[in-house]
């Protein structure tokens, strides 16, 4: 293999170049980090991630390989991805391939060998912004990329959710009694695991699906998953929780599912500068002294004083006291900014799923 | 639990093998975070060269030994209302049990802060852990905990050979170790049972990975892993000695959390409220698990994960057990984010280990699950290459990195693999560079590949850069050797360019590290931080260089070993106080992870790295200071003035060509023949012939004193010709390259020193310390009295006078030491150092002058003056020194030339007996109940001791001696019984009367004027080490130690504060 090299050019014009790996070709996206230093195959498989260009802040990656044993859906979904150091010899015994080879097998162009560091720093100061990454055999024109930089269409005007929701429906655990829809809004596996677990029938429905076809299975309750993009998008599935709402049905949502019930009770959702994408955000449950420690991966965040008074706030973020999750007086629907199913992070929260089984009927 | 206002704090006393300066580090953060809460702290601890000793620290410190005894007298006098036994290491923690176990604390109503007892002890009892662990269905190791050695030979046969053995209550490993079969089980269970009655006897998990979490929790049961952090060498190699990375780097996310979840379980069920290590195995074939044990406490390790991660756990343990919770405390570097968060790390950190094993003849230098390392040097790098190579120069042992290293190397290579020694990490190198593959590397060390493929880029990159020359290389390729952690010496000596030129070569190409910050957050949130270091993988610093006229760059000692310790730290931590305190800001160099100079509210700038010359001149070269302070962190510092004044930094104090000239042998000499200063007759001689012929001219005993080839050629004493060829021809220690000095050695003379500040060569304080042994015990491992008792005002005055008249000529600005040999109101000098020595926090805190602060006055030509007496005090400060003879197998435990001890202690007294009976049950000496064994060699010497023999009858001992002794004694009068040597083979034996424990106490002298005595003695040394018996092996100290027993009783010592004695 000849060597590649590799460009990112952000909207503000600055330059980060390097060897590249992957796949050779050029993407455009939106530049964020994640301060996680394990998980790079569950994080680059999260369908959140979906058009974005992915940094990882810990500087060496790639050691243990790549085993799709751990993938969070069947691919990955990034649009590119910018390490410090790879690792191209990997070691583990579950390793299948080496990070190189995977990304370069499904299309997805990599970048080493930058200071990752000044780049998070960057992102963090001028806020989240899009990018264009080349990788190419050649030396990249940084001319023309500083060029396509500038005109990076806005993700924030597309509907990121029906580029990843499931097609079709399908149902795990088909024997069990009890059932629960899953609205796929770009869902991560292991919330499927963590329900399917709990011996739950799962109905994992397109996001677009009505309240009607939702009733149509007689779910217990209604899991509303995480995914991409800005939650005001979505307005299907707003329209969808909200009428499962009037059905007093149970609804848990995660993530992008915790903006998607803010919204559907009519509260309002904001994007955050840089977002919140690790493993160790500190999440203070309202009222008491707990605090858990939580993976995330989300940009937008709901502005809890937009929320109806039958609504409180749950969990907030110890760290900037942006909101975490929500609860609604009757106890039947509640959501987290978190993501409870973990892979990658801290498992601290999956005793979640549990309390949103208590609420069942 | 009461709101606590009054706390008690336990030390952890000396610095010893498996219990060092880390806890100087923990308890001094505890100190800051009680009292940022307006909560007094009484703390007890004998270990003067501490900063927690220090002014500032303690509302009122002890210092005394760390015993019940001396507590509970310490708890009745101050009462206070709670303990806190978790920063103290396991001293503090086995002193807490038993004031817990004895009604002590109950009956003085003080209650324990933090983890509850009951949880300690379910954590140090093994049994009692492995049941607690198992309710939960958490994995622990196939055993159990056994109390006799039949027990344990049942159980290993159930459980299958080899088996691991492990000691309760205990740190470091001690008393652990492999058993292959019955036989050494048994061998092994006798040992460790004289440590304590109980020993896990389980399955050895060979080749499994060890990993450890660092876990904090509070009362609401908030439980996060602050920290974790992956071994090099797998199980069987105690963590204390294993190389360590953290966080993880060969774990999937999986292993991660799994392990982290188990963690958390665990602690939670064990009840602690505070900090804690949690060590695991796991099985790199199939991810299983076990855990290994639970420190309910801080530990080395904490303090690792503290500097590795910039997380202050000690200071939030400390709040946490004054009843925080942790989403209320502040995350002390952003200081806008919550301490309730677990660091994410942008950079890799590497510790490895601190041996001096070179320093003791006969000792093992395998490594096992027993700790023998000293210290530990901790290297940051955003590459896995950069980081070990720098920790791997950090270790000051001769090193160069991993590779480019001369004179290196390995008789048998896959045994030094398979069977490691505190060499191995070299001998991987070794191996890779001479064509062995990674695989068969792992077989015979069951280390990761990920590591081995590391090391071979490091020695793949040295192949690749050897012999070309310097400007032929491209730029891509030497920034990529400054990535992967090459130094411009090793750069140098691949290319056949002096460093210099390596230097400008990569300046020109703009080749230069960045500085970054340790933030606890990956730059996801702006940190205040100025926790940095440096490195080449990065393209911006993430500081700016104000050019403020005020900064001054202090060195640190680096790494602790024996011979450097925490005395460096105080030195430089009080340097970087008195600075600041006059409107100095303060950049701090310092690796050691275990130190207090490496908190970063100690100074305004921590640059956590290298104390290399490039280093060093890097950090210079960016922050452009006032100067640089070379003379409080010992040697290290010391060394680099030749290269500093060459390359024209600006060094603080003493002009750096006086050191130079202090240093080398030859100026020193000259200089003191100029003032008419005497000095034993010395000459450095370059071949066996020249060295016989002027040792036979000036007479022996001389001192030999090799060149300084590679760390670790000891100097030592000869008594005759033959010896001194025999001497010489070992190892060829002399040739004309490497010449040696020999000096007369002098017998019967007293040692004495003077710790002194001077200004512009003008002397404005200075301490007389006076040793009780003769000369020929290193300064180090020395029983210093301050205000000396035995000297004669003549002496001191000629002391004073010398020191006058060598700091004016040196025109000394700072601190210095000067060592003296005294005899017949004669004095001698044997060296002169240019910087703080190591008694000057002794001397400091007994005298009430803080030398520190007068020496930082003179070093920046502000006025000094001091008006304090070190002479006239009414008490006396006696400094003792701690050896960890019993963590090394097989060392002659006796004092010579080169230095032996890994800490002191010093206790203050109404006299000399008093401060030195407190002194020596400090560093963990029993007081004989009723039998004592008598050996000493040499005709004058049993003379001598003949009037402490009689002391010791008239106070009814029974005396047992060995046969010369026995009939001397017995002639003169002193009724003794004889007992035989171990290999006279015959009864009675001493063997068996130490084995049943009815020797209390070993006086066994070695004859100082003759050569090497027979090896009988140094067995019955090393048993009485072994099976822990108090021994005395030094005539003076015996002689002292006697007329205090005489003197005083134990329940006399007075209990008193330090600021009481003042
Ligand atoms: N079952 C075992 N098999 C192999 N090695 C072990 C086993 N148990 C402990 N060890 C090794 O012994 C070392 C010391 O044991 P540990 O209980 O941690 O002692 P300490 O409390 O003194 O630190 C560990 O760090 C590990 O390397
Ligand atoms: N000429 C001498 N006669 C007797 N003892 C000596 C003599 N020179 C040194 N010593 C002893 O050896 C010890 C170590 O020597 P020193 O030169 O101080 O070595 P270091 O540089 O390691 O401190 C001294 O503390 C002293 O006890
Ligand atoms: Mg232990
Ligand atoms: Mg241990």
């Amino acid at each position: 293999m000849t060597d590649l090299r590799a460009a990112l050019v952000l909207e503000d014009g600055s330059v980060w170049t390097g060897p590249g790996f992957g796949a050779p070709g050029r993407v455009a996206g939106e530049v964020v980090f994640n301060t996680g230093m394990v998980g790079y195959p569950e994080s680059i498989t999260d369908p959140s991630y979906h058009g974005q260009i992915l940094c990882q802040t810990y500087p060496l990656i790639g050691n243990y390989g790549v085993d799709p044993g751990r993938f969070e859906s069947s691919r990955p979904r990034i649009q590119g991805y910018l390490v410090a150091e790879l690792c191209r010899i990997p070691s583990h015994r579950t390793s299948k391939l080496t990070l190189d080879d995977w990304l370069r097998q499904n299309g997805v162009p990599g970048l080493q060998g930058i200071d990752t560091r000044a780049l998070t720093k960057r992102l963090r100061v001028k806020g989240v912004m899009p990018g264009v990454l080349e990788v190419s055999d050649k030396e990249p024109d940084l001319e023309q990329l500083r060029a396509l930089a500038k005109r990076v269409p806005d993700l924030q005007a597309r509907d990121l959710v029906a580029e990843v929701t499931t097609p079709e429906l399908k149902i795990y655990n088909a024997s069990s009694r009890r059932t629960v829809v899953l609205l796929d809004c770009g869902v991560k596996e292991s919330i499927i695991r963590c329900l399917v677990r709990r011996k739950l029938r799962v109905v994992r429905m397109p996001a677009q699906s009505s309240a009607p076809q939702v009733m149509a299975f007689s779910p217990a309750g209604v899991v509303i998953s995480n995914g991409p993009g800005d939650p005001q998008k979505c307005r299907k599935t707003i329209e969808t929780a909200g009428a499962l709402m009037r059905a007093r049905l149970p609804l848990f949502g995660i993530c992008l599912g915790n903006q998607i019930l803010a919204l559907a009770a009519g509260g309002r959702t904001y994007k955050l500068k840089f977002g919140h994408r690790g493993q160790n955000q500190p999440c203070l449950e309202v009222g008491t002294k707990r605090c858990f420690i939580t993976s995330q991966n989300h940009g937008y965040a709901v502005d809890t004083d937009s929320l109806p008074s039958e609504w409180r706030p749950w969990f907030v973020n110890a760290n900037d006291r942006t909101n975490e999750g929500l609860l609604h007086r009757s106890g039947l629907f509640s959501s987290v900014q978190f993501h409870p199913e973990a892979a990658p992070g801290p498992t601290d929260t999956e005793f979640l799923f549990d309390a949103f089984l208590e609420r069942l009927p | 639990m009461s709101k606590p206002r009054k706390v008690l704090l336990l030390g952890s006393g000396a610095l010893k093998i498996g219990e060092a300066g880390e806890f100087d580090y923990s308890g001094s953060q505890a100190i800051k975070a009680l009292k940022e809460e307006g909560v007094k702290v009484i703390l007890v601890n004998p270990n003067i060269a501490t900063i927690q000793t220090s002014e500032e620290m303690a509302d009122r410190v002890y210092f005394l030994p760390v015993t019940a005894d001396f507590v509970e007298k310490v708890i009745i006098r101050e009462k206070p209302d709670s303990l806190l036994l978790s920063f103290g290491g396991q001293t503090a923690l086995n002193c807490g049990v038993d004031l817990w176990r004895s009604g002590v604390l109950k009956k003085r109503r003080v209650q324990v802060l933090g983890t509850p007892v009951e949880t300690i002890e379910n954590t140090e009892d093994r049994k009692l852990f492995y049941k607690k662990l198992r309710e939960i269905k958490l994995k622990t190791p196939r055993g159990r905990a056994v109390r006799s050695v039949e027990e344990g030979l049942q159980t290993a046969a159930a459980v299958g050979y080899p088996v691991m053995t492990r000691v309760a209550y205990a740190l470091g490993g001690r008393g652990s170790g492999i058993c292959a079969t019955p036989q050494e089980l048994r061998a092994g269970l006798s040992r460790a049972f004289t440590y304590a009655p109980q020993v896990l006897v389980e399955e050895y998990l060979a080749g499994w990975k060890e990993v450890e979490y660092e876990v904090v929790r509070d009362r609401a049961d908030n439980c996060i892993t602050v920290c974790n952090m992956e071994n090099f060498d797998p199980m069987g190699i105690h963590t204390g000695e294993s190389i360590v990375i953290a966080p993880s780097q060969t774990l999937t996310n999986s292993e991660y959390h799994g392990l982290r979840a188990v963690a958390i379980q665990a602690i939670r069920h064990l009840g602690i409220v505070g900090e804690c290590n949690i060590q695991f195995a796991l099985n790199p074939a199939d991810g299983d698990y076990r855990i290994i044990e639970v420190n309910a406490r801080l530990s080395r390790s904490s303090a690792l994960a503290s500097k590795a991660t910039g997380y202050p756990l000690a200071f939030v343990a400390a709040k946490l057990a004054l009843g925080h919770t942790l989403p209320e405390l502040p995350n002390s570097i952003t200081r806008v984010t919550s301490a309730c968060f677990e660091p994410a790390l942008d950079y890799l950190v590497v510790k490895i280990p601190r041996w001096d094993l070179k320093k003791f003849a006969r000792v093992s230098k395998k490594i096992g699950s027993e700790m023998k390392s000293v210290g530990e040097v901790m290297a940051i790098g955003r590459s896995f290459e950069e980081a070990i190579q720098k920790a791997a120069r950090m270790l000051q042992v001769g090193m160069y990195g991993l590779v480019c290293n001369r004179n290196y190397s390995f008789r048998n290579l896959e045994k030094e693999l398979a069977q490691p020694t505190d060499e191995r990490l070299f001998g991987i190198a070794e191996a890779l560079k001479k064509g062995m593959t990674v695989e068969r590397i792992r077989e015979l060390t069951r280390i990761d590949r990920w590591f081995l493929d590391k090391i071979r880029n490091i020695v793949e990159l040295e192949r690749h850069l050897n012999g070309r020359e310097l400007k032929d290389i491209p730029t891509g390729l030497l920034r990529k050797a400054k990535q992967k952690g090459f130094s411009d010496k090793q750069l140098a000596i691949l290319t056949g360019a002096d460093e210099e030129a390596v230097r400008d070569r990569r300046q020109k190409l703009n080749i230069k590290p960045v500085v970054k910050q340790i933030d606890t957050l990956a730059a996801e949130y702006p940190a205040k931080t100025n926790y940095l270091y440096l490195t080449y993988n990065g393209s911006e610093d993430d500081v700016a260089f104000e050019p403020v006229g005020r900064k001054v760059l202090v060195l640190g000692s680096g790494s602790y070993s024996i011979g450097s310790s925490v005395e460096f730290d105080w030195c430089c931590v009080s340097a970087a106080r008195a600075l600041r305190r006059l409107g100095y800001s303060v950049l701090m160099v310092n690796y050691n992870p275990e130190t207090v100079s490496t908190d970063y509210d100690i100074c305004d700038r921590l640059y956590f790295d290298e104390l290399s010359f490039e280093t060093v001149r890097d950090i210079y070269e960016k922050e452009d200071p006032l100067g640089l302070v070379l003379s409080m962190g010992g040697q290290i510092p010391n060394n680099l003035a030749p290269k500093c004044r060459r390359a024209g930094l600006r060094v603080l104090g003493t002009p750096p060509e006086k050191i130079d000239a202090a240093e080398n042998r030859r100026t020193f000499s000259k200089l003191l023949d100029e003032l008419g200063v005497d000095q034993p007759p010395w000459r450095e001689l370059r071949s066996v012939g020249e060295a016989e012929e002027f040792a036979g001219r000036i007479g022996y005993p001389v001192l030999v004193r090799p060149s300084y080839v590679l760390s670790g050629s000891a100097m030592g004493v000869v008594f005759d010709r033959r010896d001194l060829r025999r001497y010489l021809r070992q190892a060829s220690r002399v040739s004309p390259e490497y010449p040696v000095v020999i000096s007369q050695f002098i017998l019967n003379a007293k040692e004495v020193e003077m710790d002194a500040v001077a200004e512009k060569g003008r002397v404005v304080v200075s301490a007389i310390v006076e040793h009780v042994e003769n000369a020929g015990v290193h300064s180090g491992d020395a029983t210093m009295v301050l205000p000396p008792q035995r000297l004669y005002i003549e002496t001191i005055r000629k002391i004073r006078d010398t020191g006058r008249r060598i700091a004016a000529a040196l025109d000394i600005s700072g601190p210095f030491n000067i060592q003296f040999i005294a005899k017949d109101n004669e004095i001698k000098v044997i060296e002169c150092n240019l910087r703080a020595s190591r008694s000057f926090p002794f001397v400091s805190k007994v005298s009430g002058v803080n030398f520190i602060n007068l020496a930082v006055r003179a070093l920046l030509g502000r006025p000094v003056s001091c008006r304090r007496s070190t002479l006239d005090l009414n008490y006396v400060g006696v400094k003792a020194p701690q050896f960890s003879f019993s963590r090394l197998k097989g060392a002659d435990p006796t004092l010579g030339v080169e230095m032996a001890s890994t800490g002191e202690v010093a206790c203050l007294g109404r006299d000399v007996q008093e401060a030195f009976l407190k002194a020596i049950l400090a560093v963990g000496f029993r007081l004989p109940q009723k039998n004592i064994l008598v050996s000493v060699g040499g005709e004058a010497p049993k003379h001598r001791f003949l009037e402490s023999a009689r002391m010791l009858r008239t106070m009814d001992y029974n005396l047992f001696a060995t046969e010369n002794t026995s009939a001397f004694l017995k002639k003169n009068g002193v009724d003794n019984e004889r007992l035989f040597k171990v290999h006279e083979r015959r009864k009675p034996n001493i063997k068996d009367h130490l084995l049943r424990g009815e020797i209390h106490l070993v006086i066994s002298i070695p004859d100082p004027a003759t050569k090497k005595e027979f090896d009988s003695y140094a067995t019955l040394r090393r048993m009485a080490v072994d099976y822990s018996v108090p021994l005395l092996t030094n005539l003076q100290i015996a002689e002292l130690f006697v007329q205090a027993l005489a003197a005083k009783k134990p329940e006399d010592l007075e209990i008193k504060a330090w600021d009481e004695y003042r």
